[in-house]
């Protein structure tokens, strides 16, 4: 076991380098094995994140939205090389970490923590609440004894949890006191980056707007970074500083987050926005309806991989992928309805 | 009262757990017109589900009772009614729809299996009769390969298809009242657009009165015509939908509008309730959202607030509109 070092924190903070990106993703490709037969051969593949390139500036939110099965949890373990891409290259703090071996990625992974959507399943049911938070700290080494102790009675005062929560289990509390949990477990080694998969699906509205507000306060007094998944465009609207929107394991979209709704490009980010139900019931309802279902990703689409359900699709969406390419200052689309020179490939 | 088509009265529906009592549904009172669609909202565990199963005869049995009220339907009480007389009523009159619809479909039997085998069982048809209705069903509810559908298995549809076909089995029989018990919140946002859509066209083409279940204020907006606002086991604010989202009265109900994001605006915060949903078997003594309410007084942790007339079509539970 190593322990913590100045050298370290030397050596993955020296990255802080001219791009002020934290992380950089690119042609990013998971795909997982379908296996078959009597030799359980591999007879083709999910791909379930498919030539994905992103960056994360220190200190953004960048927020990931997608219908289910559109790939944005692989894509989000994959940022954090819980899983190894089948191609393509991820630089975490100026370091090349793609194919860095569990161990190499141990003084990397101390920078960067995932919280889940589900706070029942993803909490250990058979250790308290104090021991939870503790554990991560304990695993990377960090801090004497006391100093943990110290620290997990901060969190759960920074999460806005009673001490006493210390000596409870996690089928004590609620929905959202878990999530809360989850974050001040996440929070506890001190991350720079914190990849939130659908960290509120699970929750009431009114629950929903308290977790929120803390990941936006916890976001400034650590400085965090967020990558924050959501299958609602209303959800990551609000915490998000610029949007990517993902459709059966490719990037549709990318863009500030304002342009994405005062200007969506892609016929299916239209369609998403236009889906969401509006709290008036006063709105005009010119709505988008999709047709069909998203398609199987093992056998995905020829061509655009939307094309099956896309409203404008024309003889070339059949035939050519669209290029992601940059069609506006940090908006970036995958359409050909905005490449007019076919050829541009980037 | 002749259009009223569904009428509830102080409902209560209790379950009784080792030695606690789990106040579900605890004085529940509304009415449902003839070709109207009301929605109950509220968080989870507030009562919801319950107070729908207890409309179908179906409380989960043997813990849970209707301990107290009345349920008429089209002027026949249905509390205390014989499971066989029930049993005509659930799938002739009044049809249920689920949240997930594959743990309401038979895995073993295809779908086609499983309309013919519903209508057959309440309809007085023919076997190559009721196959054909199958087949037009399934149209109706936006399948183009109708004919191929019937032969496929539960597991060969998405979350959609299956809600789908869940619609057209409720549809088969032509009900007077359709529960919907949040039939989109499984779905993703644009699956929800077409599903809502469809029984948006079904309602209308069969004029069916609806009961929306759901937590989402969004698809509030969108189908209901009169809104109940449940917590705790009661309704707390009761009125239509317009007036709902334009003039809440409820402290519960305007923060619950508060804290939804918004697609149009731009806030850097959210207006959150703090707290959680009170347990079921341990209410406050006075009004239950006493704990989380941002304009509680004295007198509303003494005793619980009744639901009150406030204005013609508009009713509240809250001491803010209590004369005293
Ligand atoms: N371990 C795995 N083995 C095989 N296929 C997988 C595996 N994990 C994910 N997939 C497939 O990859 C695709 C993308 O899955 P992923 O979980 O990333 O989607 P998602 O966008 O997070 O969906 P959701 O909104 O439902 O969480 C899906 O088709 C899924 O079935
Ligand atoms: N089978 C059951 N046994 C005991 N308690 C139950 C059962 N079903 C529901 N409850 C309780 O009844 C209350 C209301 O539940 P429900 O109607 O399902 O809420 P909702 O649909 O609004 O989320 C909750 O406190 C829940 O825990
Ligand atoms: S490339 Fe074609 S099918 Fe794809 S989104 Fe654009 S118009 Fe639609
Ligand atoms: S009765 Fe009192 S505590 Fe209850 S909602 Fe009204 S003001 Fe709030
Ligand atoms: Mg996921
Ligand atoms: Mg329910």
């Amino acid at each position: 076991m190593t322990v913590h070092t100045l050298e370290d924190e030397r050596l993955t903070a020296k990255a802080d380098d001219s791009t002020g990106n934290i992380i950089e993703a690119k042609g990013i490709k998971t795909y997982f094995p379908i296996r078959g037969g009597v030799f359980r051969r591999t007879i083709g593949h999910v791909k379930a994140v498919d030539n994905v390139d992103i960056f994360i500036k220190k200190g953004e939110t960048l927020g990931i939205v997608g219908e289910s099965g559109s790939g944005k949890t692989t894509f989000g373990r994959t940022l954090l090389r819980l899983l190894t891409p089948t191609d393509g290259q991820i630089v975490f703090n100026g370091h090349d970490i793609t194919y860095l071996s569990k161990s190499e990625m141990r003084k990397h992974r101390r920078h960067m923590q995932m919280v889940f959507q589900d706070p029942y399943a993803s909490l250990n049911q058979r250790m308290r609440i104090g021991e939870l938070i503790e554990e991560p700290m304990y695993t990377h080494n960090m801090y004497k004894k006391s100093e943990r102790k110290e620290r997990v009675k901060y969190l759960l005062e920074t999460v806005g949890l009673p001490m006493e929560a210390t000596r409870k289990f996690p089928h004590e509390f609620s929905g959202g006191q878990r999530q809360r949990i989850g974050i001040a477990r996440s929070l506890a080694i001190n991350p720079q980056l914190v990849i939130a998969d659908e960290p509120v699906s699970a929750l009431d509205v009114s629950v929903q707007s308290q977790v929120l507000n803390l990941m936006s306060d916890l976001q400034e007094e650590f400085n965090l970074t967020y990558l924050f998944i959501a299958h609602d465009l209303s959800v990551v609207k609000h915490i998000s500083d610029r949007i990517g929107v993902m459709y059966l394991g490719k990037m549709m979209e990318l863009s500030p987050k304002k342009d994405l709704y005062v200007n969506p490009l892609h016929p299916y980010t239209k369609a998403l926005l236009s889906s969401i139900p509006k709290p008036n019931p006063k709105a005009k309802k010119e709505r988008i309806v999709l047709k069909g279902d998203i398609p199987n990703p093992s056998n995905p689409p020829s061509g655009c991989v939307f094309r099956t359900r896309c409203p404008e699709a024309y003889k070339r969406c059949k035939e050519v992928v669209p290029a992601f390419v940059e069609v506006e200052r940090d908006h970036f689309v995958a359409c050909h309805l905005y490449h007019k020179s076919e050829e541009k490939v980037k | 009262m002749s259009d009223a088509l569904l009428e509830v009265k102080d409902l209560k529906t209790y379950f009784f757990v080792e030695d606690k009592i789990i106040k579900s549904v605890d004085g529940v009172n509304f009415t449902i017109k003839n070709g109207e669609t009301v929605a109950i909202v509220g968080e989870s565990g507030s009562g919801k589900s319950i107070t729908s199963l207890s409309i179908m005869g179906l409380v989960p049995k043997p813990n849970g009772k209707i301990v107290e009220g009345s349920i008429k339907f089209s002027g026949d009480e249905l509390v205390g009614l014989p499971e066989k007389k029930m049993n005509k009523i659930r799938g002739n009159d009044i049809a249920m729809i689920f949240q997930e619809p594959m743990t309401s479909l038979n895995p073993v039997f295809t779908i086609g299996n499983q309309i013919t085998e519903a209508l057959l069982h309440h309809q007085n048809l023919k076997k190559s009769e009721a196959k054909k209705r199958a087949v037009e069903l399934l149209k109706l509810v936006g399948f183009a390969r109708a004919e191929q559908i019937i032969h496929e298995y539960p597991h060969q549809l998405s979350g959609g298809m299956r809600q789908r076909v869940m619609i057209a089995m409720a549809m088969s029989c032509d009900p007077k009242l359709l529960i919907a018990d949040e039939p989109t919140t499984a779905l993703d946002v644009t699956i929800q657009a077409q599903i809502l859509e469809l029984m948006r066209d079904v309602k209308k083409k069969f004029n069916s009165s609806i009961l929306l279940i759901t937590h989402d204020l969004g698809v509030v907006a969108e189908m209901a015509d009169r809104v109940l606002v449940m917590y705790g086991g009661q309704v707390v604010e009761e009125t239509s939908v317009d007036e709902i989202f334009e003039k809440p009265k409820h402290p519960y109900t305007s923060g619950l509008l508060a804290s939804i994001p918004k697609i149009e605006e731009e806030r850097k915060r959210l207006e959150q309730i703090p707290g959680t949903v009170p347990s079921a078997d341990n209410f406050p003594r006075g009004c239950r959202f006493a704990p989380r309410c941002s304009k509680v007084m004295p007198r509303c942790t003494d005793a619980p607030p009744d639901l009150l007339k406030v204005e013609p079509d508009h009713k509240v539970r809250c001491y803010l509109y209590e004369l005293s």
